[in-house]
């Protein structure tokens, strides 16, 4: 490698790499929140890169809605087998048994928005200071505008209107008790960026990302996977479709979309010519123009 | 491919996230779901076609009162270039947004509306794309739909940001006659403006060259981290985690280690799975050393040869992010890279007025207010002037007391 070929990944992969060192150099508690999506696998490789021969400075923490893809368990367990790293899982069930949330009614429920009640009562046991996410600012507006090393009071909300200032390549993470720091180490890249990445590196995914046969049901104009999690009746019916799925989330928001991309070339291909968004497939956003603003500033990921 | 970030100052009615959203719009950059979103969306241009600023106003504030608060980045590509955009407030109240979009920039965008000219606050965004060492500059002329597409108008504001561009010493300025509103010259060239025969905003981003960044090359690397596996088969492993901050290190280099002095020679330079040779400017690696010396986080590797500055009086400019004002008798920290110190400012020696960029005496430091300062550090700096090197010249002042990002520091060659 030479610096005439450090092209858009190369520097992508460096200022990640940079910003999990400064969260190792910075913070006492850090951990990496691992969904089983791309994103985070992403994270988990650079991860890697930032730190072996060592071990990583932090464990993986993973907050489990109970309705899962079991491709995405499958593969969780494999990979923490295979890294040797710890995993530690925050579960939403167990939120619910403890009484602390009230599961969703009707027929659009969801465990998505009780994530946010886990998550924060994972980072009070642990001790968490600093929860490393794969959230990128081409998601969404109000993600357009959150810092890399973003930080929450107390309760976990966001504070957009007092966001600190974040200059050249300078992260700060100086905190008060009580208080921790999501950080975003790829921020800067695109949902392209991240497929590019991934078929550079030879990373494997769970196989729900390719194109498969499953039965679905289309509601709201979307394909929603048919399992024991999702509320149906007699309006819904069960088609067997090929699909794909372009993000991970709980198994009862979480779209799917017609596609016969099973490698990750016509993936990639896939993406460049698509014209919805990626988080389009999640009917957790489409409730207002300010649903992600106002669940970040909740205490979201 | 590589990455071009660029920032657009301008105010709220030089139709800057028009611009932006133009810029999106016109590439094929906004998705189906998100153009419905703006579709649906109840503000409209007076002729009733979509207000493409939506596209940018991400907060809920933003989107009532129509205007940009906070810093929202954008991302697009073509098949050139990938564009990173810090869309930045343009005024006055928001100078600290502004100095943040600009601190990571290789290239600005300054709009002009070409009914006002060149005003005040032009001179402002430019005196602070010229303080943060910004290069390359394009000062697109908007609205030439209102002007009734006039050359006389363009050369007449031309004319006039050149002295301006001269005095602030930015030499490589591009002039673009733009309407973001109708499209022209934003993407595509314009039909409506023959007598321009430049580059549409667009084809000059895809081109221009960004090699020409003040690039220094003596290599600086800052250590993030110590890599200690402490395991059998590599007890005796200890790489030095970092990022290069400039220059380039080569296996063999002789290196001095700051602040402590120490020297040796590079054994070693690792990425992950692979041996590297040498390894620069912007590259996250793993340094190996000859020989054991004592370095943790916060010290920072030189090529022994290219000595940085070191010192405990640095000056500097200072713009003042906070709305407590500064305090010249308390300790605030000051994070240079890894490094973090405290310190104190031990005088203020002038302040700009970004207005009319008039030096003055200052009895009090406040939010968005820019200066020359000295600072006082604890430990001895290994720094750069900022202007030969941005990454190790440049430094953050946190208040310990909130905690907050309260300054932003470039440091300077003594007046």
């Amino acid at each position: 490698m030479n610096k005439y070929n450090f092209d858009y990944l190369d520097e992508l992969e460096a200022e990640a790499i940079h910003i999990l060192r400064e969260v190792a150099g910075q913070f006492e508690k850090p951990a990496l929140l691992f969904s089983g999506g791309k994103d985070s696998i992403t994270l988990v490789r650079l991860a890697e890169k930032a730190f072996r021969p060592g071990k990583f400075p932090f464990p993986l923490v993973h907050i489990d809605t109970g309705h899962n893809f079991q491709e995405t368990i499958d593969y969780r367990d494999e990979m923490v087998e295979r890294l040797g790293e710890r995993l530690i899982v925050g579960s939403v069930q167990q939120s619910i048994d403890e009484g602390k949330v009230v599961e969703q009614k009707g027929k659009n429920a969801s465990r998505n928005a009780l994530q946010t009640v886990t998550l924060l009562d994972t980072i009070e046991q642990y001790q968490f200071d600093a929860c490393i996410g794969g959230a990128r600012r081409d998601e969404e507006k109000a993600r357009a505008k959150e810092r890399i090393f973003s930080v929450r009071d107390e309760f976990g909300q966001w504070d957009p209107k007092r966001q600190r200032p974040e200059l050249w390549n300078i992260y700060n993470g100086k905190i008060h008790k009580g208080e921790n720091v999501r950080v975003f180490p790829i921020s800067n890249w695109t949902e392209l960026d991240v497929w590019n990445y991934i078929r550079r590196e030879n990373i494997a995914l769970p196989s729900i990302y390719f194109a498969h046969e499953r039965d679905v049901i289309t509601r709201n104009g979307q394909l929603m996977a048919a399992s024991p999690y999702l509320n149906m009746d007699d309006e819904d019916v069960v088609e067997r479709k090929k699909v794909r799925f372009r993000t991970v989330g709980d198994i009862s928001c979480t779209a799917a979309i017609a596609s016969e991309a099973d490698q990750i070339d016509d993936i990639i291909a896939e993406i460049s010519q698509s014209k919805i968004s990626e988080r389009g497939a999640r009917m957790d956003d489409k409730v207002s123009e300010a649903a992600m603003e106002d669940r970040k500033k909740g205490g979201y990921f | 491919m590589n990455i071009l970030k660029f920032f657009t100052a301008g105010s709220v009615d030089d139709g800057k996230s028009t611009l932006i959203g133009r810029l999106l719009y016109d590439t094929d950059s906004i998705l189906a779901d998100q153009l419905e979103a703006i579709q649906n969306a109840n503000r409209k241009n007076d002729d009733g076609t979509v207000d493409l600023a939506i596209l940018t106003d991400g907060l809920r504030a933003e989107r009532e009162q129509g205007i940009t608060i906070d810093v929202a980045y954008k991302y697009f590509q073509t098949a050139k270039r990938k564009f990173i955009i810090a869309d930045t407030p343009g005024h006055i109240q928001y100078t600290r947004n502004m100095v943040t979009g600009a601190s990571t920039a290789n290239l600005a965008i300054i709009l002009i509306d070409a009914r006002n000219g060149v005003v005040e606050q032009t001179i402002r965004h430019s005196y602070l794309v010229s303080l943060l060492g910004i290069k390359q500059v394009v000062v697109a002329i908007n609205k030439m739909d209102m002007v009734d597409y006039s050359e006389t108008v363009f050369d007449a504001i031309t004319q006039k940001y050149k002295s301006l561009a001269q005095e602030l010493k930015l030499d490589q300025v591009t002039y673009i006659p733009v309407s973001a509103l109708k499209g022209d010259n934003i993407v595509h060239s314009s039909e409506r403006m023959h007598w321009y025969q430049g580059a549409s905003l667009l084809h000059f981003l895809e081109t221009v060259d960004t090699t020409v960044q003040q690039q220094s090359d003596k290599a600086r690397m800052p250590v993030q981290w110590v890599i200690r596996p402490q395991t059998d088969e590599l007890h005796d492993y200890r790489g030095y985690a970092g990022r290069i901050a400039s220059g380039t290190f080569k296996v063999g280099d002789q290196i001095t280690v700051l602040p402590s002095g120490a020297s040796s020679t590079i054994s070693k330079i690792e990425f992950f799975d692979k041996e590297l040779s040498e390894a620069t400017s912007g590259q996250s690696v793993t340094v190996h050393l000859a020989t054991d010396v004592d370095i943790s986080r916060g010290d920072t590797l030189v090529n022994s040869s290219a000595m940085p500055q070191e010192s405990k009086l640095i000056e500097a400019d200072l713009c003042w992010m906070d709305t407590k004002g500064l305090d010249t008798s308390i300790t605030y920290l000051l994070q240079h890279n890894s490094k973090l110190t405290k310190c104190k400012v031990a005088e203020v020696i002038y302040k700009v007025d970004i207005n009319t960029l008039e030096k003055q005496s200052a009895d009090e430091f406040k939010l968005n207010d820019i200066g020359r300062v000295v600072l006082k550090t604890a430990d001895q700096l290994p720094f750069d002037f900022y202007n030969e090197n941005k990454a190790n010249g440049s430094a953050i002042l946190i208040d310990s007391r909130t905690n907050l990002t309260v300054g932003a520091a470039m440091f300077r060659a003594l007046g």
